[in-house]
């Protein structure tokens, strides 16, 4: 799992690229907190999930968790771009009430 | 007709990508449609996850993971049988682990129910399986172990769902 991020106009764009599931998550959740203290400033975040081959429940656990950090800093966080396959497991989890898919 | 396959092998997180794909892979002799091939991936995924972050929680060596599959293929019987091979069939996969066990099946399997709240757990891994799959079982004992057992139907199974299985591959 790849992860970059740059800012522009205050808004963070977050992309995430290759599978996420338990074992990769353990990494990428190290790179987006410290991504996200970095970039602290923005206004909004916005996870682009275009590249994401393949996610299971830990993607949820993922986003979630990511979606507290950004909270705390006072950033409101959002979805895009997610695959077909990605979609299905975001919509039965809930996870769009917290992050908004745009 | 028939074919199986048995895949052992450690409960360790590098090989949770190996296990769902190995599963995938064995499928595609029923020529499945992306959506089935995400949808099993996924399921068993979920149950890898679940062997290695709970069965095998209390570490210790050689933690072994099982998984078993079949595939009964069933006769075409649609104007489209020709075409569509043998594109008719079930696959049954069963995924055991000889770790701690589950204390209560039933709370395990309630949406977001989760052991492990304080590490970024969705609790949704059994109803993602029991979503995205026709079939769904578990079996678990104390301190002995697991078996997770699904089953999906791969191809048309009816008139209609025949139809929308034409749709999405002329779509596709």
């Amino acid at each position: 799992m790849k992860i970059s991020a740059n800012c522009s106009r205050g808004v963070l764009y977050i992309t995430l690229c290759g599978e996420l599931d338990e074992h990769s998550a353990r990494q990428t959740r190290i790179e987006a907190d410290k991504l996200a203290e970095k970039y602290a400033h923005a206004n909004r975040a916005l996870f682009d999930l275009k590249g994401v081959s393949f996610m299971d429940s830990t993607g949820i656990g993922f986003l979630i968790g990511r979606y507290k950090t950004f909270q705390r800093l006072g950033v409101p966080a959002y979805i895009s771009n997610p695959t077909q396959e990605t979609d299905k497991i975001l919509s039965m989890s809930g996870v769009y009430t917290l992050m908004p898919r745009v | 007709m028939e074919n199986y396959m048995k895949l052992e092998l450690l409960a360790v997180s590098e090989n949770e990508s190996f296990a769902r794909s190995a599963v995938a892979a064995f499928a595609l002799s029923l020529n499945p449609t992306l959506t089935e091939l995400s949808d099993i991936k996924t399921a068993v995924s979920e149950a890898v996850t679940n062997c290695i972050v709970h069965a095998y929680a209390n570490g210790g060596e050689n933690n072994r993971i099982i998984i078993n599959c079949k595939i009964e293929k069933a006769p075409v019987y649609s104007p489209f049988s020709e075409m569509e091979g043998e594109r008719r069939g079930i696959l049954h996969i069963e995924i055991t682990d000889f770790g701690c066990g589950i204390d209560n099946v039933e709370q395990a399997l309630t949406p977001f129910y989760t052991t492990l709240a304080g590490e970024e757990r969705s609790g949704m891994g059994f109803t993602i399986m029991q979503t995205f799959m026709d079939g769904f079982s578990v079996e678990s004992k104390k301190d002995a172990g697991t078996v997770v057992r699904m089953l999906r139907k791969i191809g048309a199974w009816d008139k209609e769902e025949q139809n929308a299985d034409v749709r999405e591959r002329v779509d596709a």
